[in-house]
């Protein structure tokens, strides 16, 4: 009987240290303090923000450093605005095809198709639907209407602008341009 | 497919013109040119269109804005020509015209297109001039069909889930059953021991072990032996001492670890299934040191769309289960579904973070993403297949290194780069160079 004992209190001490281990837990840190940073850090959680919410919108009014302000409302009259008159500020030795076509194929070419004639991955799934071709004639769109979509989206397409710098918008803008002619041609 | 139409489409401009000519003129014109028509198959009065193209053209084309039984951009158009008909007096006409030029009719001062262009916070709707009237036709006897119902096929297929959680679910009750054997048998010898211990005393015999007290006890032995004693002392200290060192190796490394998120985000299904760039939602990876936690409204370019789940379904995670996370997602972003605008008052998603290395080691996403190009995969591991992401790497200093002096960094057409390799490769004599030899092993590289 003795030993039955023995068994039943290993096996009690083995099952207690291992169901300690569990993967939704961090493992323990040695000296946290030289662990955990002093200064405030990305997504982190301190008292003097809203809510200790280090993740913020920039200040109203601000724009940050490589960027400039865009002129052009969310309106449909702006939207035909810069369509007609917006034109790209980078000339023929600032565009950069390749790197277009890089940025095009990671935020753009999941719906619109890498070709852009709107047979990405996502339409062929039919997770999203109604997908245009850039050479829609309807549509009809030009450098500015481009780049203003891509910075405000439109209808069932979202803003570009927190994923893409504006240098880097205005570079798919031009890698859509060359798919577009390549459409119709 | 527009060949095949091009007959049907000549024809319903005839009969169009008709139509409007029926409109005007006496019915006694109508009967004679129903004669005259008569040879054609597709009578005034029988419009419909196909169906099955009208459905690929209003994937293609309207599908962007329009959803058959829910608001979206624009309005929900299930019936909408019947709709139109009875609620406002229109007809196919002015549908006609509404497709084709929409602005045109606002700029008109048609009543009905200046309400719906209010209506829609002034959302100009894209002009189709290339939908021809047959086109529309298609299109309207596709929005004319009755709605499907849902199939009710019961539960999903037990065999349809992903192979490592039925494995790991198998594994559980093979070694639950093994359990249970080894219980059995046990509780099996204890008995047999006893029936067999009481046969014994029943006819007298004495079980050999009772002689105890004429032996030495066994640690009295031990004891008494001190070479033994030395090596054992040893052999304890050794093997502590080993246990000891692997304890605190593994000290703050969360090779493994797997916390629950506040909302189920399965990476398998977006960047598997559907195959979605890792950089598309952490673009920051390219650019900064973070690789940033997209924000919600990166989540909402695709979920505006995407309201419920149709991929495969799994016992664990159903297509309930999945929509009640997309409602998770709306609730946080403020999203009204049903009204299609951001009415609610958003709230922070509060992610549990992952990766985490101390704060006297240095990392940039940017420099291994962009300049070094190195695969995300290499680093966090087969994400596109994990449900829920747990921690691959290890992320020791021992296991950055190792990288370092293993991966060979890529030096072709980079001019940036022309003058250090030249000069690099002499000095070791090689022609790749690896990360380490061009100072990836420097102290003051990660830790200042």
């Amino acid at each position: 009987m003795k030993s039955l004992y023995k068994i039943l209190l290993i096996t009690i001490l083995v099952g207690a240290f291992t169901s300690c281990q569990k993967d939704s837990r961090p493992n323990y840190q040695y000296m946290p303090n030289m662990y955990e940073p002093v200064g405030y850090e990305a997504y982190g959680e301190y008292e003097v923000f809203p809510n200790e919410q280090e993740a913020m919108l920039p200040a109203e009014g601000t724009i940050a450093r490589g960027m400039s302000a865009y002129d052009y409302k969310n309106t449909e009259d702006d939207y035909q605005a810069a369509k007609a008159n917006l034109v790209s500020p980078l000339d023929s030795t600032q565009v950069d095809l390749e790197r277009g076509k890089v940025l095009y194929d990671i935020y753009c070419g999941i719906c619109h198709g890498n070709k852009g004639a709107g047979q990405g991955t996502l339409a062929k799934r039919e997770k999203i639907l109604g997908i245009p071709s850039y050479a829609d004639a309807g549509r009809a769109i030009t450098e500015g209407s481009i780049y203003h979509v891509i910075y405000y989206g439109r209808n069932s397409m979202g803003s570009y602008a927190s994923q893409l710098s504006e240098e880097e918008r205005w570079q798919v803008t031009a890698y859509v341009e060359k798919l577009k002619t390549d459409l119709e041609k | 497919m527009k060949k095949s139409y091009q007959s049907l489409e000549d024809n319903s401009d005839h009969t169009m013109k008709q139509v409007i000519n029926r409109n005007l003129s006496s019915r006694f014109l109508l009967l004679g040119l129903i004669a005259l028509l008569s040879f054609s198959s597709h009578t005034i009065f029988a419009q419909d269109g196909d169906p099955v193209a009208g459905k690929s053209l209003f994937n293609s084309q309207c599908a962007a804005c329009h959803k058959l039984d829910k608001k979206m951009t624009g309005p929900a158009l299930r019936n909408v020509e019947a709709r139109l008909a009875e609620d406002e007096g229109l007809d196919r006409q002015w549908l006609y015209s509404w497709i084709r030029n929409s602005a045109g009719m606002i700029k008109a001062g048609d009543a009905y297109a200046n309400k719906i262009y209010n209506e829609y916070n002034k959302t100009a709707m894209t002009a189709f001039p290339q939908l021809s009237d047959a086109d529309i036709d298609n299109i309207l006897a596709y929005t004319a069909q009755p709605k499907e119902e849902p199939k009710n096929t019961g539960l999903p297929p037990i065999d349809g889930g992903p192979k490592g959680e039925t494995s790991s679910f198998s594994n559980k009750i093979i070694l639950g059953a093994l359990a249970l054997l080894f219980a059995l048998l046990a509780a099996g010898l204890f008995l047999v021991n006893k029936t067999l211990r009481r046969f014994a005393d029943e006819k007298g015999i004495a079980v050999a072990s009772d002689d105890r007290e004429e032996r030495t006890p066994i640690w009295k032995a031990f004891v008494q032996n001190q070479f033994l004693v030395l090596m054992s002392a040893i052999f304890l200290l050794l093997a502590s001492a080993y246990f000891a060192y692997g304890w605190m190796m593994q000290v703050d490394v969360n090779q493994g670890y797997q916390p629950i998120q506040p909302i189920h985000f399965s990476h398998k299904i977006h960047a598997g299934d559907n195959k979605i760039d890792c950089k598309y939602c952490h673009s920051s990876a390219r650019v900064s040191k973070h690789s940033g936690i997209p924000s919600l409204n990166i989540c909402m370019n695709c979920h505006k769309s995407i309201a419920e789940y149709n991929g495969e379904v799994t016992p664990e995670y159903s297509k309930e289960f999945y929509d009640g996370e997309i409602q998770k997602l709306y609730k946080a972003a403020g999203w009204n579904d049903a009204e299609q605008q951001y009415s609610g008052t958003p709230s922070a998603v509060k992610w549990v973070r992952i990766h985490n290395l101390p704060d006297f080691a240095y990392f940039n996403h940017s420099q291994h993403v962009t300049v070094a190009g190195v695969e995300c995969q290499t680093c966090h591991g087969p994400v596109e297949e994990m449900e829920i992401v747990y921690q691959h790497a290890p992320l020791t200093m021992g296991w950055c290194i190792n990288c370092h002096r293993e991966t060979n960094v890529d030096l072709k057409d980079n001019a940036y780069y022309t003058k250090i390799h030249e000069e690099l490769s002499k000095k070791y004599g090689v022609n790749e160079l690896t990360a380490a030899q061009m100072g990836g092993l420097e102290c003051g590289k990660c830790h200042y």
